[in-house]
């Protein structure tokens, strides 16, 4: 098959996907005696529409960018790492940890401190299934799912047997002082008043600049990528397999421990029972709608945060569209993006190509 | 329908009324601005065998594709035994007795002989009936042509050799009275292409017809009766092969005059650079398939390793170069041993002054999803560029400058290496490895799959790299291109050295004998030359009943 031209891969293709996926859904938002065209309206709105739904919107593509990078970044190493939802959770770990011995010091130094501890903590995490993948040729895919169990079962210890202060009931740590928190945005820009986004954002989208350098423009990103495309010529090139995946998959880890940041530093202050909430793993969907490419995973994660926020939103104003048929939505977006994201090349291909067949023959 | 009676009213209609099994005339076909089939005729004579020569890229492929229904052409007819037809498919092709045995197989790995011939040919939903009749017609068929084979052996413990048999047979199964062999011996050891063409021979004899694609211009003069001649999408010329000469064919086909023989002063051998002693290196699964070897490359020679496909080459040359771990044993580049642990010891190799070829570009050599100039610093990546940055700038540069001086076509920097022809493609690794000015450079299969021009061109590029005063190793399944390269050459087999020869006086028959095991003669043209320690060669054949080779090539 002939390949599609750049601008068509690259936009086209994801554009026509994901409007066949809204197509469908409103199908189903139709059959349920809805009417699809509000419905859209009103997730958008919610999503964009004012300051408050905007900073949601916002809060979760934060989330989804550092999970959708923290899975590109193993791909591109050719490793599939399933992790990022224990791996982000592990790192909160790290986050509250530095939080709490220094509580009641200023954001400015902690955040830093903050974003090492996590990185490192997410790191190690991460590093363990890399290591077996290096040296014992345990597939990642399986080691990271079952890590993702194992990091579920341990934090839960963790939060409510160790962490957890005398006479609280719910599962949480303490809390952070309020300077100690990663400041939101709220203080300072009107319009995001009453959402959570807060200074991280701007941390995922420097993340996003700086994997597009590491990748494409360092010799450590050449290495990566010469790994995923052929472990055998990466091999030939003198290129340690074994080493670049342990590192490839600490540094994976330690992106997914921002979420940490995000959450626990910049919104809750304190480590709450499964605060990942899933943002681990719609960080697969984003990586893979992104094609790994940081410009890619910045839409897709703005895409997702949108239907996260807009969903909730929908589901609040529309009673006959249950919280589950938003799930079934935002399905949907996963399966034409990312398993059915093929789908349309043939018939795309076909057209761009047939009239430039005829041409040659003149 | 069934696979056994391939609609016989189709093809009959016109068979008394022409001589000529395959007509095409007048076949066009476009891939986008590139025209790869330009007004071809082409008559294939019934009951002859038809050889197809060609460069890569000079449109035999298309040609065949289109016969085969694969592509559709843009403009032209296709005359099946004097009848004209829209060939729309493969089946259609099989329904009018075309059947074609592709460079690649295309077999299931872990089903029966038997169960791949009849695959897509089953004739119910129950599979016994089909099978019981499917091994009654085999045995025919093994007994018509020579193609023996057990239908209950699983084809993936098939030798390649074996494999194509099994091709050719699902062909036959088929009804095909015209066979179509895209390049069949490029995989297959010489033994085994021998057996080929017996069989070839046979299929001729029995009035099939068969069109031979092939760029060896040997095969085309031992066994083709009539060659046509294709350049740049055109037909050059068909003429009968008695009155040709491989000389006459490769100029039709380069377009130019081409030295078939390569031309080199004597080796002036200087100081040892390369020294392998005792080393003995286990595959993947941890079989020996290096068992003890000792050899030393002087500067300003070229020393080349003969031997059939799958007796050590590859894990020996792997082991030099750093990829593989050796068992025991000391390789010494300029002296110094190398130290192999780890995975990362092909860096360390290189660093010692060794430069590497792999045998196979495509698996090894280059990364087909990056751009050529990505491709241009494989393996010295790390010299690019100070910091952690890689010096973009620099590399970009040293690709322009590599695909200037080894003519790489077209010279696209960002162009993806899979979209190079294959010569092109080796001529990048060879600009790369070459380039950087290393004291040895170990050589596998220089010229597998490169046009004729090409081999020309590389050949010169080896021999002007040991007239440098560069140690050189070569490994190649082709006899003829070890004897015309080398300066001295070592026999090996089941991981041994078991000979060393010298070019100028070896015998390609004894030659031949000695890869296979089978030499029972000391022939070793100078014994002097033998290294010390090398296993006597008496001693070694002593040891070694000759084996059957057959099932290890399979890569």
């Amino acid at each position: 098959m002939t390949p599609l031209p750049r601008w068509a891969d690259v936009v086209l293709l994801p554009l026509l996907n994901v409007t066949l996926a809204f197509l469908v859904g409103g199908l189903i938002v139709l059959s349920v005696g809805q009417n699809p065209l509000q419905a859209v309206g009103i997730m958008l709105y919610g999503a964009f529409g004012y300051g408050s739904g905007f900073g949601y919107t916002l809060y979760y593509t934060t989330d989804f960018i550092f999970a959708g990078l923290a899975v590109s970044l193993a791909y591109h190493a050719g490793l599939f790492n399933i992790g990022p939802e224990g791996q982000a959770y592990v790192g909160g770990l790290g986050v509250i940890l530095i939080g709490l011995a220094l509580n009641g010091m200023h954001w400015a130094l902690v955040f830093p401190l903050m974003i090492i501890c996590g990185a490192m903590f997410g790191a190690a995490w991460a590093f363990i299934p890399g290591y077996l993948q290096a040296k014992r040729g345990s597939h990642v895919v399986i080691t990271t799912i079952m890590f993702n169990f194992i990091a579920v079962s341990m934090m839960g210890f963790i939060i409510s047997r160790i962490l957890k202060p005398e006479g609280v009931n719910s599962d949480e740590s303490a809390p952070l002082e309020a300077i100690t928190r990663v400041p939101q945005l709220r203080g300072f820009i009107e319009l995001f008043r009453n959402s959570p986004v807060n200074l991280t954002f701007f941390l995922a989208i420097a993340a996003l600049f700086f994997v597009y350098w590491l990748i494409w423009r360092t010799k450590f990103g050449y290495s990566v990528r010469a790994l995923g495309n052929n472990p055998v010529a990466a091999n030939y090139a003198g290129i340690s397999n074994q080493k670049m995946i342990m590192i490839i998959m600490a540094l994976a880890g330690a992106f997914a421990a921002m979420v940490a940041v995000n959450n626990v530093g910049g919104v809750q202050g304190r480590l709450i029972l499964n605060f990942v909430n899933g943002a681990g793993f719609v960080g697969i969907a984003v990586a893979f709608m992104g094609k790994g490419h940081p410009i890619g995973v910045g839409l897709s994660a703005l895409l997702f945060g949108m239907l996260y926020q807009g969903g909730q939103e929908l589901a609040f104003q529309m009673p006959g569209i249950t919280r589950e048929m938003i799930v079934t939505i935002q399905a949907l977006v996963i399966l034409f993006t990312g398993a059915m994201g093929d789908m349309m090349r043939g018939p795309l291909s076909r057209m761009f190509f047939q009239p430039d067949a005829a041409a040659g023959d003149k | 329908m069934t696979g056994l009676n391939p609609t016989n009213e189709q093809r009959s209609s016109g068979a008394a009324a022409s001589a000529l099994a395959i007509e095409l005339v007048g076949i066009n076909k476009h891939f986008g601005p590139v025209h790869a089939n330009k007004d071809i005729h082409l008559a294939v004579k019934r009951g002859t065998v038809h050889g197809i020569v060609g460069e890569n890229g000079a449109g035999k492929s298309t040609l065949m594709s289109i016969l085969y229904g694969f592509y559709t052409a843009d403009s032209g007819t296709i005359l099946v035994d004097g009848v004209a037809h829209e060939i729309t498919d493969s089946r259609h092709a099989l329904a009018l007795g075309i059947g074609m045995v592709h460079q690649h197989f295309m077999l299931v790995d872990n089903f029966t002989v038997l169960e791949n011939v009849v695959l897509g040919a089953e004739d119910s939903a129950l599979l016994t009936p089909t099978l019981n009749r499917a091994r009654g017609h085999l045995k025919d068929l093994a007994r018509d042509y020579g193609l023996d084979i057990d239908p209950d052996a699983i084809v993936g413990n098939l030798s390649v050799g074996q494999q194509q048999r099994v091709e050719i047979l699902k062909a036959l199964y088929r009804g095909a009275e015209t066979l179509i062999l895209d390049e069949p011996t490029g995989v297959l050891t010489p033994a085994e292409a021998d057996h080929l063409f017996r069989i070839l021979g046979k299929l001729r004899a029995e009035g099939k017809t068969i069109i031979l694609i092939t760029h060896k211009l040997r095969e085309i003069m031992a066994i083709t009766d009539e060659v046509s001649v294709m350049r740049q999408g055109e037909m050059v010329e068909t003429l009968p092969t008695a009155d040709t000469s491989p000389e006459h064919l490769a100029e039709l086909m380069v377009g130019r005059r081409v030295l078939l023989r390569v031309e080199k002063g004597a080796a002036k051998p200087g100081k040892v650079l390369l020294e392998v002693e005792n080393l003995v290196v286990t595959d993947d699964f941890g079989t020996p398939r290096v068992k003890g070897v000792n050899f030393q490359v002087r500067a300003g020679e070229i020393v080349g390793i003969a031997g059939v496909a799958g007796n050590g080459q590859s894990e020996l040359l792997e082991s030099i170069a750093g990829m593989r771990d050796q068992k025991s044993g000391t390789i010494r580049v300029n002296g110094n041993p190398l130290s192999l642990e780890g995975d990362d010891g092909a860096a360390r190799a290189r660093k010692a002054g060794l430069a590497h070829v792999p045998e196979d570009r495509l698996r090894m050599g280059l990364i087909t999803n990056f751009a050529a100039w990505e491709n241009a610093i494989l393996g010295y990546q790390g010299k690019y560029g100070d910091g952690p940055a890689l010096d973009i700038a620099k590399a970009r540069a040293t690709a322009q400058d590599y695909m200037k001086k080894f003519d790489v076509r077209p010279a696209a920097l960002d162009l993806k290496t899979a979209n190079f022809s294959g010569g092109n493609q080796q001529k990048l690794v060879l600009a790369r490895e070459m380039e950087r000015d290393p004291d040895v450079l170990v050589v596998g299969q220089p010229t597998r799959g490169v046009d004729i021009g090409a081999i020309e061109f590389i050949h010169n590029q080896i021999i002007k790299m040991r007239d440098a005063g560069k140690a050189i190793l070569l490994v190649s399944v082709e006899l003829d291109e070890i004897r015309s390269l080398s300066d001295r050459i070592l026999v090996i087999f089941d991981g041994q050295i078991v000979g060393e020869a010298d070019p100028a006086t070896a015998d390609e028959t004894e030659l031949g004998l000695r890869m296979t095991g089978s030499h029972t003669d000391n022939v070793v043209t100078e014994p002097g030359t033998l290294p010390e320690h090398e296993t006597p060669v008496q001693q070694t054949l002593v040891e070694m009943s000759p084996k059957d080779n057959s099932g290890r090539d399979t890569n």
